[in-house]
């Protein structure tokens, strides 16, 4: 059976040349950066060729800016929290947008509890926020506003220049979550404004263990691990020497071939959404148009009348690997507050299929892809009573309405005694 | 790839992908569908009954691998019982028939007691005459377990 992995937004495997450059760093070159001798010192400069790497990769003027954290959940609870803790005087507001990750909307929510506020800016239907909504959010007691720059969901690009510029009029610190764009996208700092950034090379052929904070040096920022003090005393812990090592590599790698991955994954991303249109009825493109505002790497679908999780394992006993928002994936049993956030009809939410593309994916993939998801989707809507409904004209359909029957929410309403999410 | 790992069991596993009386019974004698408020899932049972007993039972579903699984199943376990044994059904019965289900998916196996309830009261609906008898054979809330 072939093996297609389409969900590169959760993890990409390491590259060979990543792997053999950590290789010494388990062994021979075992050191602990902090100590004084032979040991230490050459684990030390090979985290400082590191630094210099990432800084490289996101444009920052001195890798005497960029931390190594153990991941992207560490680097937003750091830049979040660590802003807010160190401004704490100054005032306790944050704004941050409907749609980021969980580790900086719960970050968010965890200082609320301490006395914190914060102004949640809406996005619209394809998931983009508006520039003036955050400068109408920021306060004279706003500390930092936290704008991811691609959605790891739906793969809507922020304009993070125009965010930036309207906090650097405003004089707040700008923290842009880069999980889903570096090493695919540009990202620089400069022209983003940002005073913070966060990136994970898991996402782009380096290892997990690592995370990466850039900080402007103008930015305060505290602790929020105590011990000792490295990393600058912002992140106290022994650093993961071999995956740092990694992570610079797969960096370097990166930047190098970004124009060449970015290409081949745009033009496979059309290739599967054609595809897919052409070979399923009822299946809905969710985010914006394949194009500037969108990730080259990132398909979100619903299909309509059937559930994502089942979707999800069929894919997966044919060898393709996909994600879903769906609420029966979703441990709390609530569909993805992106989707939600976008104000997706809940019946599309709960068919929802995330797929990634990656370098490594090719034509042939996309092609099995699609000839494979059209049996799985033929397969459960035929065990679905919203098909057979829908065909009969009890219900309706959310993308393609033919003005007949009722909405499936007002269908799930009735038969549930509650109405949807 | 020699070693395959799984989100649910064999059995969990087996359900959904080779279901067990999927589809609609043309004709039944009592049809329920219910929807759950907690995921959104929806799942629809009908039922052929002759001489008070459950001939036929099919079952549709909206929903997860294990709602598609505890669907195939109850619909598996309740054939040829009595109308008083079925309104005695309970979601156990299917996970402990499945081997178990996650803590998270249990309500899956409540959806597919609750669209064999909504069926069995669909029909009690349509035949009054029938509960009647239903009612005197077995008290409500007595316990009915698998044979």
């Amino acid at each position: 059976m072939r093996s297609v992995f389409l969900d590169h937004q959760s993890s990409t495997p390491v590259l060979p040349e990543v792997f053999e450059a950590m290789r010494p760093y388990f062994t021979e070159a075992f050191g602990n950066p902090s100590s004084l001798h032979q040991h230490g010192l050459r684990v030390r400069e090979a985290m400082k060729t590191a630094r210099q790497q990432m800084a490289a990769l996101i444009g920052a003027e001195s890798e005497e800016e960029i931390f190594f954290t153990s991941d992207g959940t560490e680097s937003s609870n750091l830049a979040i929290k660590g802003v807010a803790y160190a401004n704490e005087r100054r005032g306790k507001h944050l704004v941050l947008s409907a749609t980021e990750h969980p580790s900086v909307l719960n970050s968010v929510e965890f200082l609320e509890k301490q006395g914190w506020s914060y102004t949640k800016v809406p996005v619209d239907a394809e998931g983009l926020i508006r520039v003036a909504d955050v400068s109408t959010a920021i306060t004279a007691q706003t500390v930092l506003v936290a704008v991811h720059h691609v959605n790891h969901d739906i793969g809507t690009i922020q304009p993070i220049a125009d965010v930036g510029r309207i906090c650097a009029e405003k004089g707040v610190p700008l923290y842009v979550d880069c999980e889903a764009s570096a090493g695919w996208l540009p990202v620089n700092v400069k022209d983003f404004g940002a005073a913070l950034i966060s990136f994970s090379p898991h996402r782009f052929y380096g290892p997990k263990g690592v995370g990466v904070l850039y900080r402007n040096k103008k930015a305060r920022i505290v602790s929020i691990l105590h011990g000792g003090v490295q990393e600058g005393g912002r992140r106290a812990g022994t650093e993961n020497v071999p995956a740092i090592v990694g992570g610079g590599v797969a960096a370097e790698f990166a930047r190098r071939e970004m124009a060449g991955r970015t290409a081949h994954c745009a033009r496979l991303q059309k290739r599967l959404w054609e595809g897919l249109k052409g070979a399923i009825p009822y299946l809905k493109f969710n985010g914006p148009a394949p194009g500037p505002n969108r990730s080259p790497l990132n398909l979100n679908l619903s299909t309509e009348f059937i559930e994502g999780e089942g979707q999800l394992l069929l894919c997966d006993l044919n060898g393709i690997a996909v994600a879903s928002g769906s609420s029966c994936v979703s441990k709390s049993l609530k569909i993805s507050h992106v989707l939600a956030a976008i104000g997706l009809d809940h019946a599309l939410a709960q068919g929802n299929i995330i797929m990634t593309l990656g370098k490594d994916n090719t034509d042939a993939d996309v092609d099995y892809v699609v000839e494979s998801f059209a049996r799985i989707v033929t397969k459960l809507r035929g065990m679905s009573p919203m098909w057979d409904e829908f065909e009969r004209g009890i219900i309706d359909s959310v993308i393609a309405p033919t003005g007949r029957g009722k909405s499936f929410s007002e269908h799930a309403a009735s038969v549930s005694g509650k109405s949807a999410h | 790839m020699s070693d395959t790992y799984a989100l649910y069991n064999s059995t969990v596993m087996d359900h959904f992908m080779n279901p067990r009386n999927m589809g609609d019974i043309r004709d039944a004698d009592g049809v329920g569908e219910v929807g759950a408020a907690a995921c959104g899932d929806i799942m629809k049972i009908s039922l052929k009954i002759k001489d008070g007993r459950i001939e036929d039972a099919r079952f549709k579903t909206f929903g997860c691998g294990s709602a598609i699984a505890s669907s195939s199943m109850a619909t598996e376990l309740i054939k040829g019982r009595s109308i008083d044994e079925a309104m005695n059904f309970s979601n156990q019965e299917v996970v402990d028939a499945l081997g178990g289900l996650p803590p998270v998916k249990i309500h899956c196996s409540v959806l597919a007691e609750e669209a064999l309830k909504a069926a069995l009261e669909d029909y009690i609906k349509k035949h009054p005459e029938k509960a009647a008898l239903a009612a005197e054979a077995a008290p409500i809330g007595q316990i009915v377990h698998a044979t």
